[in-house]
């Protein structure tokens, strides 16, 4: 049984101007172990669905799934009290500004200790030892004098240590990581990465890697999910999808690449991901598709079988044909 | 932490040169002759005018005249009045404990109303709550003082007779004064039934003094707590599985007590400035009182005096603030 399964969840946000549609109709599979990859531009409906699952959407939002399970836990109907004894503790989420997704009131020690206090059994001495312990996992050097500092007498990068040891405080069975490094500087980035990678391997969690860098999934994923305007649109082993994509929007973001291109001015994507008023009636990528005909801009497109990359286009792309 | 204490005690010495400034020039700016004054209806000679003018020392440049005030000051001589011909500084300290009583009541009473008030409203933004709650906030900043003071008096004074109309205690209970807080006082005093009385008194006036402060730190601390969560550190505690009341009461409102503090310290300041229309109604013998009357008996030195201590306790008040932001947000600290 896999750990995580989501099948057909869609969100919907409240606003003046009427529902606005972020996810639809997205399906995720987490197992054991597994690192899958969630990759898309802005405004693709990545974060929102994961923040969905935690619960931790605004009430603006509509959640409706056609399962949602974690662990054989149905998330759809769990109650607040009953979602928090889940979140944090077996499944915990780091967020995309390290920086101020700290309290700055508090110190880091305080906010690490925090999670074992309510969701573990331990004494005071034990959180203590066991706070160290995390911090020394991801790496922090004197970590003891560094549980006393506060959020803003630390670095980016040592912000996000921070936010990752908190986050496994309880030793989560999957941790979520939306855009852990697009706030950070390159070298660090790196580090972060790796850091991930290794905590992945020695805890045997499984990993859900939110970016919308490819570079990320090359170095890190073994699965990768693609999303477009809240849709899903084609899912892959790494090195299927970057060897052979078959939805012609994951083709041309691998073409965007800058190691990979050809000429002297990078490749483009032109036009925007339609947002709540643009939405094309057909294929959601039709409108910036330079294979779409009428029938794509026309009828929504069928998902293709699995040796297609379950891909959301009329003419998946196969080996053959020339892609750039 | 100490450099941060001196440089704002350093700050101080302007400030108070011009505060005694602004309190000597106040009352010699307004028409009125203070020796006309004193004669009253029966007028006086222009001799005994004259020399009343060289007693008082109105004949001398003014530039001298402040100096003398000035040096007085610092000596902790704030003159005599000229209609008790007591210390200022008697006077004050024998009606500030009345006035520091009040406004302590009132100040906590605003701050446990209003800090609760302002975060259920924010966190149950556009509800029912939140609407209801911001709606009377808003009355209540509004309504007319001496008209929301006497309506209470009407009510529980006057037809349910719960509690007394003025005064701060039963003419029945006397004891010398030994702290100057009446609460404190009375039970000190041992006598049955004079604490009781005292708290009776003490309530009406509170409520109408702390109507106005609870207003606007009730709206002070929905708007901050609106700001502060939307932050991405709430999501990270929600994130961790905190429940409700701790995101909100502890994450959420340690980061959102800044504005709400220096709204406090402001209040605290206009409380203590002499809350002179309830102290009227309610007959609250305190400063605010005492200012109003020497006011228009052209009392210069109660004036002056007057003016410059309650200038001194709002700055005090605001040096604590200061330093609570301090304990509060690290981050003001290191700066």
């Amino acid at each position: 049984m896999s750990l995580l399964t989501i099948k057909n969840l869609s969100v919907d946000f409240d606003t003046a101007g009427g529902m606005f549609r972020a996810v639809d109709g997205v399906d995720i599979n987490v197992d054991q172990g597994d690192i899958l990859a969630i990759v898309g531009e802005s405004g693709s409906g990545k974060s929102v669905s994961m923040l969905a699952m935690m619960g931790l959407l605004p009430w603006t939002a509509t959640i409706t799934a056609d399962e949602m399970s974690f662990d054989g836990i149905d998330l759809r109907d769990l109650g607040p009290m009953a979602r928090r004894k889940v979140i944090g503790r077996d499944m915990s989420m780091i967020f995309q500004e390290p920086m101020s997704s700290l309290n700055p009131c508090f110190t880091v020690g305080f906010q690490i200790k925090e999670s074992l206090k309510i969701h573990l059994d331990l004494d005071r001495a034990e959180r203590k030892k066991r706070a160290i312990e995390l911090m020394e996992l991801v790496g922090i050097p004197d970590p003891e004098r560094r549980l006393k500092a506060f959020p803003h007498q630390l670095s980016g990068g040592m912000s996000q240590r921070v936010m990752i040891a908190m986050a496994l405080a309880c030793k989560p069975r999957l941790l979520i990581a939306d855009e852990p490094t697009t706030a950070l500087d390159v070298t660090i980035q790196a580090q972060i990465l790796d850091l991930l990678a290794d905590l992945q391997k020695e805890t045997g969690m499984a990993l859900i890697l939110i970016t919308h860098d490819m570079g990320v999934v090359a170095e890190t994923a073994q699965r990768v999910q693609v999303q477009y305007a809240g849709q899903k649109v084609e899912e892959q082993e790494v090195r299927g999808l970057f060897s052979d994509p078959h939805h012609p929007y994951t083709a041309a973001l691998l073409a965007a690449l800058p190691e990979r291109a050809t000429e002297r001015h990078l490749p483009t994507i032109p036009g925007v991901v339609p947002g709540q008023y643009d939405r094309p009636q057909g294929c959601l990528f039709s409108p910036r598709c330079k294979f779409a005909d009428d029938k794509c801009r026309k009828t929504p497109p069928p998902v293709q079988p699995p040796d297609l990359g379950l891909a959301r286009c009329h003419y998946p792309i196969t080996r053959q044909e020339d892609v750039a | 932490m100490l450099r941060f204490l001196i440089s704002r005690l350093l700050t101080f010495i302007p400030t108070f040169i011009g505060v005694c400034i602004i309190s000597f020039a106040f009352i010699r700016v307004l028409p009125g002759d203070p020796i006309v004054v004193m004669a009253g209806e029966r007028g006086l000679s222009d001799e005994r005018y004259q020399e009343m003018v060289e007693q008082f020392g109105f004949d001398r440049p003014l530039i001298v005249q402040f100096w003398d005030f000035f040096t007085g000051v610092l000596q902790g001589d704030l003159g005599t009045s000229f209609v008790t011909k007591r210390p200022v500084f008697d006077e004050f300290f024998a009606l500030f404990p009345a006035t520091l009583e009040l406004s302590f009541c009132a100040i906590v009473i605003a701050i446990v109303l209003g800090l609760p008030a302002g975060v259920i409203a924010a966190v149950n933004r556009g509800k029912f709550f939140d609407r209801a709650l911001m709606s009377s906030a808003l009355v209540g900043y509004s309504m007319p003082i001496f008209w929301w003071a006497l309506l209470l008096i009407i009510i529980f004074s006057g037809n349910l007779g719960w509690t007394p109309v003025s005064g701060r205690i039963d003419l029945l209970y006397f004891f010398p004064p030994v702290t100057g807080f009446m609460l404190i006082d009375s039970l000190l005093s041992g006598q049955d039934g004079a604490f009781t009385s005292a708290v009776r008194h003490l309530i009406l006036p509170s409520i109408v003094l702390a109507t106005i402060p609870l207003a606007v730190i009730a709206r002070q601390t929905r708007s901050a707590m609106l700001e502060v969560l939307g932050e991405d550190y709430i999501r990270t505690a929600r994130s961790k599985g905190l429940a409700p009341p701790r995101v909100n009461g502890l994450h959420a409102l340690r980061n959102a007590m800044i504005p709400v503090i220096t709204v406090i310290g402001l209040s605290v300041g206009m409380l203590l400035a002499g809350a002179i229309l309830t102290e009227t109604i309610f007959s609250w013998p305190g400063i605010g009182k005492w200012m109003v009357d020497s006011i228009y008996r052209r009392d210069y030195p109660v004036v002056q005096g007057g003016l410059l201590m309650v200038a001194l306790m709002v700055m005090v008040v605001n040096l604590i603030v200061d330093l609570t932001y301090g304990l509060i947000n690290p981050k003001i600290r290191k700066r």
